[in-house]
């Protein structure tokens, strides 16, 4: 017999407003993947909701099971990771972390390994020093749990090993093309130089973001950058509104960051 | 499927539908009282509705929602000229403006920063603040967004704008609603409260 309700622990991914006091959540939890629930009366002052859903809580949560929707009934904080809600920075990246995870997170699906990465993730971007490589990080575990790793050591041609160098990602095909098959794949190429390869590489083989090395030189930051977020967009076929303002957030004048 | 409505009272339905918090239900309750209702009645709501959408305009200083421009704040020269508030909506205006504790000028943004939403700070009315706080006396700017993720990021991105340090900026304090139940407050407002507490 399947019960009414039940009780989950979750990350608020995302969450918009319904008709005067509503809002609907975007929940992610380990054992149903993604959440879709209505968070009833939660914008009223006296609602008992009302500080417990923000983005980015760690919450736990009961829901009674709904025909489209779940129907939140009570919530409790876990962690509002404090750290990282009062930098623009770090918070525009677990905003951006929030949507990536949104987009590769399947209803009704155990989440795997993506529960465990956001919590991480969250962690991360409250304790580095330099939350920039942790985000890189993310990207890169998130595209592995999720099934879609870039093949960055063969060929996706011929599967012959491919040395460290500079060499063209097939955006399409899911992976780097050897010098021999620099005219084939599937899909839209981008040049990838050896350094950020190595980068790529590096972040690949990293399982815990503590472990990262340091990339300090800008050049292959801002190459990285931009193939990753290239790659995810031909997988998730959109773009990801939040980059933007991730971008203009680390703009940031340092002596402005912080609360207010 | 046909509804055997006349076709002004399903065209009535079908409008009032599609206001904020009305579902097909009340719309047709509603449609049906004003078909009801005196004559004087409906042409009055009628004449309300063309008023708002022919008079009401938006106060080219704060952005609030106002019949005149400038708006009555603005012209009011008694109110204190070197406070502004910035809200993000001219309701927040209302809500401020109900407490009486407030007696200073307002800057309405016309929303929050939602990146998942596609809206970003130049979808706001931030550049204008920034141009007030250049051409105004003013001296303290309160960020009176909303106490959630989104207005705590249009907070942290006007803070991070404003250039002068002859500007101080604040928030207003959080804590615990009166009349609630410290039992059921949430533990983020509840350890803001504890942090922000006053001598007794």
């Amino acid at each position: 017999m399947r019960f009414r309700t039940y009780t989950a622990r979750g990350i608020v991914l995302r969450q918009f407003n319904l008709g005067e006091a509503d809002r609907i959540l975007s929940i992610l939890t380990p054992g149903q993947g993604k959440v879709r629930a209505i968070a009833k009366s939660v914008r009223r002052p006296k609602s008992k909701l009302r500080g417990s859903l923000d983005l980015t809580n760690l919450i736990d949560f009961s829901a009674a099971y709904g025909r489209d929707l779940d129907v939140v009934n009570e919530a409790q904080i876990r962690d509002d990771h404090p750290r990282v809600r009062s930098d623009l920075s770090r918070l525009s990246k677990a905003i951006y972390a929030c949507e990536i995870a949104d987009s590769f997170a399947q209803e009704q699906v155990p989440s795997g390994g993506q529960f465990d990465l956001m919590v991480n993730v969250l962690d991360a971007l409250g304790d580095a020093p330099d939350p920039w490589p942790v985000v890189r990080w993310f990207e890169t575990r998130m595209l592995d749990v999720s099934g879609f790793k870039p093949e960055l050591e063969s060929c996706v041609e011929c599967f012959e090993r491919v040395e460290p160098g500079s060499h063209l990602l097939d955006l399409g095909a899911g992976g780097i093309l050897c010098p021999q098959c620099r005219s084939q794949g599937v899909g839209h190429k981008v040049q990838v130089s050896e350094g950020a390869m190595r980068a790529l590489r590096h972040l690949q083989r990293t399982v815990k973001w503590r472990d990262l090395a340091p990339l300090r030189n800008i050049q292959a930051r801002s190459e990285v950058e931009f193939i990753q977020t290239r790659y995810i967009r031909s997988v998730i076929e959109r773009d990801l509104r939040s980059a933007d303002f991730m971008r203009l957030a680390a703009e940031a004048k340092p002596s402005a960051t912080g609360s207010i | 499927m046909a509804t055997h409505m006349a076709a002004p009272i399903a065209n009535l339905v079908e409008r009032l539908s599609k206001l904020p918090g009305i579902g097909p239900k009340t719309a047709q309750r509603l449609a049906f009282y004003l078909v009801r209702g005196a004559d004087e009645d409906a042409r009055a709501l009628a004449d309300a509705i063309l008023a708002v959408k022919e008079r009401v305009i938006t106060c080219s200083r704060c952005f609030n929602i106002t019949e005149s421009d400038p708006c009555d704040i603005c012209a009011d020269s008694e109110r204190d000229q070197s406070t502004v508030c910035v809200v993000e909506e001219a309701l927040d205006v209302m809500a401020l403006e109900r407490t009486r504790s407030y007696h200073g000028l307002y800057h309405v943004l016309h929303g929050a920063v939602s990146p998942m939403n596609g809206v970003g700070p130049d979808d706001l009315r931030i550049q204008p603040l920034l141009k007030r706080l250049q051409n105004e006396p003013i001296r303290e700017v309160i960020l009176a967004t909303n106490p959630n993720l989104e207005g705590d990021a249009t907070a942290m991105y006007i803070h991070q704008r404003i250039e002068s340090d002859d500007v101080s900026v604040t928030r207003p304090a959080r804590g615990l609603p009166v009349g609630s139940d410290i039992e059921y407050t949430d533990e983020s407002t509840l350890g803001r409260a504890i942090e922000g507490r006053q001598s007794f």
